[in-house]
């Protein structure tokens, strides 16, 4: 059992999987952003307190989500990276940091554009923005620690390190409307029950579910190129070159002087 | 159907400023990044058949 659990942690054979993968991913985005979008825009109705404004929901709830979720996926990979020392995991985290810090970004931006008509603020200095300000700083940080840092395995490690400390910080979020009076409304959708109406709530599930749906392409999409990058100095990624028909087969590379190939001819 | 026309879609009962700007960033930053996981690809797959080609010079 463990011996087929791991097959995929090679990132030559999780290269192949990846790209099997993102199709199927990125059309289930796609789909959902436009039928999301719909609903959203077009058949839901104005709310009767906060006008059209509110239609900014359907971003930035999603995108706060997607932007939390991503940072657990991270840290997980983080954990398995740490605990098994597999050079797939160190490239997962790599890879759903830009994505996580994104959708961060997003809900940040979003956000301040509903607080503005809302409360008659772009920004104020409440418990669920700074922290979600500190998840977005996490992410730059984890980057920036990476891109410091010249040997990828011992950046794999430090990185891991910083993730999973920053950990803490996703329960604080998801709390912080209850633990602290926040200007922030609390959360309109909690497990079995939610105040919304049903066609926004929908509407908002159905980006939701696209979001996470791009997320899981995207990083699949971005793994794949850090595999190759990573690996670029072992066989098999120059077999993949040939397979995948990036070059020549051997034999007919051509153009360089005194080549394998060349004398081949 | 919320709307009675095209322009009063645009006009988001009046929060089109905060409505548009929420949509639009959104969608340029996931086409920006789009772009850049597909650049990121290229420049890998470039530096890699540079690869491939030191090894077959240094094989041969």
């Amino acid at each position: 059992m463990s011996i087929h659990w791991f097959k995929y942690a090679s990132p030559a054979s999780f290269y192949g999987l990846a790209g099997r993968l993102i199709p199927w991913f990125a059309a289930a985005a796609a789909l959902a952003t436009l039928a999301g979008l719909y609903i959203g825009l077009v058949l839901a109705p104005t709310d009767f307190q906060q006008g059209d404004s509110y239609r900014i929901i359907y971003i930035h709830v999603p995108a706060a989500w997607i932007g939390m979720f991503t940072y657990l996926v991270m840290a997980g990979w983080a954990a398995a990276g740490i605990v098994f020392n597999t050079r797939l995991s160190g490239m997962m985290v790599q890879a759903l940091a830009p994505t996580g810090a994104l959708f961060t970004f997003i809900a940040l931006w979003t956000g301040a554009f509903w607080g503005r008509p809302t409360w008659g603020a772009y920004w104020v200095w409440d418990a669920r923005l700074t922290s979600t300000l500190i998840l977005f700083f996490l992410y730059i940080g984890y980057m920036a620690l990476r891109a410091s840092i010249d040997d990828p395995r011992r950046a794999d490690r430090a990185g891991a390190l910083l993730t999973l400390v920053g950990v803490v910080n996703i329960p604080i979020i998801y709390f912080s409307v209850k633990w602290w009076n926040t200007l922030h409304q609390g959360a309109s959708v909690k497990p079995g029950s939610s105040s919304m109406a049903t066609v926004m709530l929908t509407g908002m599930l159905v980006m939701a579910f696209a979001a996470w749906m791009y997320t899981i392409a995207i990083s699949l999409a971005r793994v794949r190129s850090i595999i190759v990058e990573r690996e670029q100095h072992s066989a098999w990624v120059g077999e993949l070159l040939v397979a995948e028909g990036h070059v020549g087969a051997p034999g007919t590379s051509g153009g360089v002087p005194g080549s394998k190939g060349e004398k081949a001819r | 159907m919320n709307w009675s026309s095209f322009s009063d879609f645009l006009a988001m009962g009046g929060y089109a400023f905060f409505v548009w700007m929420s949509y639009g960033a959104t969608a340029l930053l996931v086409v920006a990044e789009i772009a850049w996981v597909v650049k990121q690809r290229r420049q890998s797959l470039a530096r890699a058949r540079v690869q491939r080609k030191i090894r077959e010079w240094s094989s041969s």
